[in-house]
């Protein structure tokens, strides 16, 4: 399907002067290329002010070039909020949620999409129901649940919460991925004698692994940005993840513009180097999920 | 082929398979099922989260009808569905046409995907951290009101006038939102038949009638899932609305997630926020039902 499309590609730019008619091209070019540079305004402002001295900025305000290129503000900020510790709750947490919420999806999806159990489109419904819900309607209950195991303001508790809201999601994909697995395989491993569990991860698993991959990345990813529920949840120092520690100082005194810029920028970039690194997965991933 | 054992595959379907959904049963249990339903208990109470909640039945409900506040929240939700599907999908639609039909084609694909890696960055960053980002260029002494003065605009505190905050809340949520549909949109041109554009060519047909014949027909499933899923995020968004204005100024700006956790966490009127946010989930599940039913009528009619 690719190479169909690839090939089809390079035969059209072979016959390049129909593509060549007059300036509209280059005028529409110049349009699309001005809006993507609006939308990158708000980080080059950033990136500007991130690496200005305190009296530069104030010296001279938050349009002007960098005087010198200074380290102080990400200096600050990686102190004042000791960022090793929230990178590794963050690690921690969205990966943990990542792993557990794969294997949790693939479970539930095994004995939906495979096993076909009895009322499995009751239950696939469910996980879709539980998918809409919004976190507002759990998090009292949650809260209170949490405070009375001991569990409050530990990474534990937003492990477990994210595990299971992810594999609703996960769940519901990865069902209807197995909806279609293919039968000869399956009776291929029984008759070699493999029992169900066997089965499942000397089978099924390896044959779905890039959909697994894409559901581990985006978990990750998700569980990463999260902030209703860690906010709530995790209340110190200790617990906080990268994006509570840029909010809990918002309206700090501080906080001055070079420190936000240089704490902005210190918060992105993980982030940032996720989607250059996962790019290919994820376009695929987006585009799986969309089919679905 | 020993055929028994083929039919003893097939004759045991669902059997033994349950085992495989218990730790998926118990965790939902605990983590979904049994506070969904303690939050709806809790909707029918009068609690301050310490001591025990008093029944008062429906009260909440028929004071959320009353309460203006309230209603202010779900209008700002009609702009968050304004910002973050209507916009998002027109502009997303004609972005991605473009890019894919002109842009690709005649400057190769590697420009292509740049600018489409572009406007999905505002999409890799955790929304909260574009909210503080955004909210301090707005702020009186950001550099917004830098360039308006440069240029001879005066300052103005965009968040801060009630005028001003919610369209500014939007514009953030725009620049949030865009990268989205352009990058599914994308993904879904690739799999329109080249030879449909063509022909549309050979025939004369100009980009816009190409635009409206070929590309909005043949992506429309992708259509249908990114305004669902772009639909049910405006009707939940809460981070930007805590980073940007906290609901303000004056409630202008709150939202339904908001007023309920405000409610619930900064007035301890715990039974209102959770009516607030059962309120929520009855308008989330109809709004998605109706979508998944809208959808299926439109694809028998196409088919």
């Amino acid at each position: 399907m690719t190479t169909l499309t690839l090939t089809r590609a390079r035969a059209t730019r072979r016959d390049p002067d129909r593509y060549k008619r007059g300036v509209a091209r280059w005028v529409v070019l110049a349009l699309v290329a001005f809006t993507a540079a609006l939308v990158l305004v708000p980080f080059a402002v950033m990136l500007m002010n991130a690496f200005k001295s305190p009296a530069d900025y104030s010296g001279n305000g938050p349009l002007s070039w960098p005087e010198s290129f200074q380290l102080d503000g990400l200096k600050t900020y990686w102190t004042q909020v000791r960022f090793e510790g929230k990178l590794l709750n963050s690690i921690v947490i969205a990966g943990a949620v990542a792993v557990l919420g794969v294997v949790l999806s693939l479970l539930n999806a095994y004995a939906l999409g495979i096993g076909r159990v009895r009322g499995r489109l009751w239950i696939v419904a469910a996980f879709l129901l539980a998918n809409m819900i919004p976190q507002e309607a759990l998090i009292y209950p949650l809260y209170s649940m949490a405070k009375a195991t001991g569990l409050y303001n530990s990474r534990l508790s937003v492990i477990i919460i994210f595990t299971v809201i992810q594999s609703a999601f996960g769940t519901y994909l990865l069902a209807s991925v197995l909806g279609t697995f293919p039968k000869a395989l399956l009776e291929a491993a029984a008759l070699d004698g493999a029992g169900r569990w066997t089965t499942l991860w000397r089978v099924v698993v390896p044959t779905v692994r890039p959909t697994l991959s894409v559901l581990l990345i985006f978990f990750f990813i998700w569980t990463w940005n999260e902030f209703f529920i860690p906010l709530v949840m995790l209340v110190d120092n200790s617990t906080q993840t990268v994006p509570l520690a840029l909010a809990s100082l918002q309206g700090d005194r501080l906080m001055d513009a070079t420190t936000t810029n240089a704490g902005a920028l210190i918060s992105l970039l993980p982030t940032v180097v996720f989607f250059l690194i996962f790019q290919r997965t994820l376009t695929r991933g987006v585009t799986a999920g969309a089919v679905k | 082929m020993p055929s028994s054992t083929l039919s003893r595959v097939k004759a045991r379907p669902g059997r033994g398979y349950w085992w495989y959904l218990l730790p998926g049963a118990v965790a939902f249990t605990v983590v979904v099922a049994v506070p969904f339903a303690a939050n709806i208990y809790l909707s029918l109470t009068k609690w301050s989260g310490i001591g025990d909640p008093r029944f008062v039945g429906l009260d909440n409900y028929t004071r959320l009808l009353h309460d203006e506040v309230f209603w202010t929240s779900f209008r700002n939700t009609a702009a968050m569905v304004i910002a973050m599907v209507v916009v998002p999908t027109l502009v997303g639609l004609v972005l991605s046409a473009t890019l894919f039909d002109v842009i690709g084609r005649r400057f190769g694909p590697k420009a292509a995907s740049f600018l489409r890696a572009t406007f999905y960055l505002p999409q890799v960053l955790p929304v909260v951290v574009a909210g503080i980002l955004w909210g301090w260029l707005l702020r009186p002494d950001g550099a917004v009101n830098a360039l308006g003065e440069a240029i001879g605009f005066g300052t103005h505190d965009w968040l801060g006038d009630p005028g001003t905050a919610l369209p500014m809340v939007m514009l953030v949520m725009i620049w949030v939102q865009i990268g989205y549909p352009v990058v599914i949109f994308m993904a879904a041109l690739q799999r329109v038949d080249p030879d449909l554009y063509e022909a549309a060519e050979i025939d004369g047909a100009g980009w816009w009638s190409r635009f409206t014949a070929i590309t909005l027909p043949q992506i429309r499933p992708e259509t249908f899932v990114v305004t669902l899923t772009c639909t049910i995020a405006a009707l939940k968004v809460f981070g930007p609305v805590w980073a940007l204005t906290r609901g303000g100024p004056n409630n202008a700006t709150t939202v339904p997630s908001y007023f309920a956790y405000n409610a619930f966490f900064n007035k301890l009127q715990v039974g209102y926020g959770a009516a607030v946010a059962t309120a929520l989930t009855l308008v989330i599940v109809a709004v998605s039902i109706g979508f998944l039913k809208a959808q299926r009528r439109a694809e028998e009619e196409a088919s």
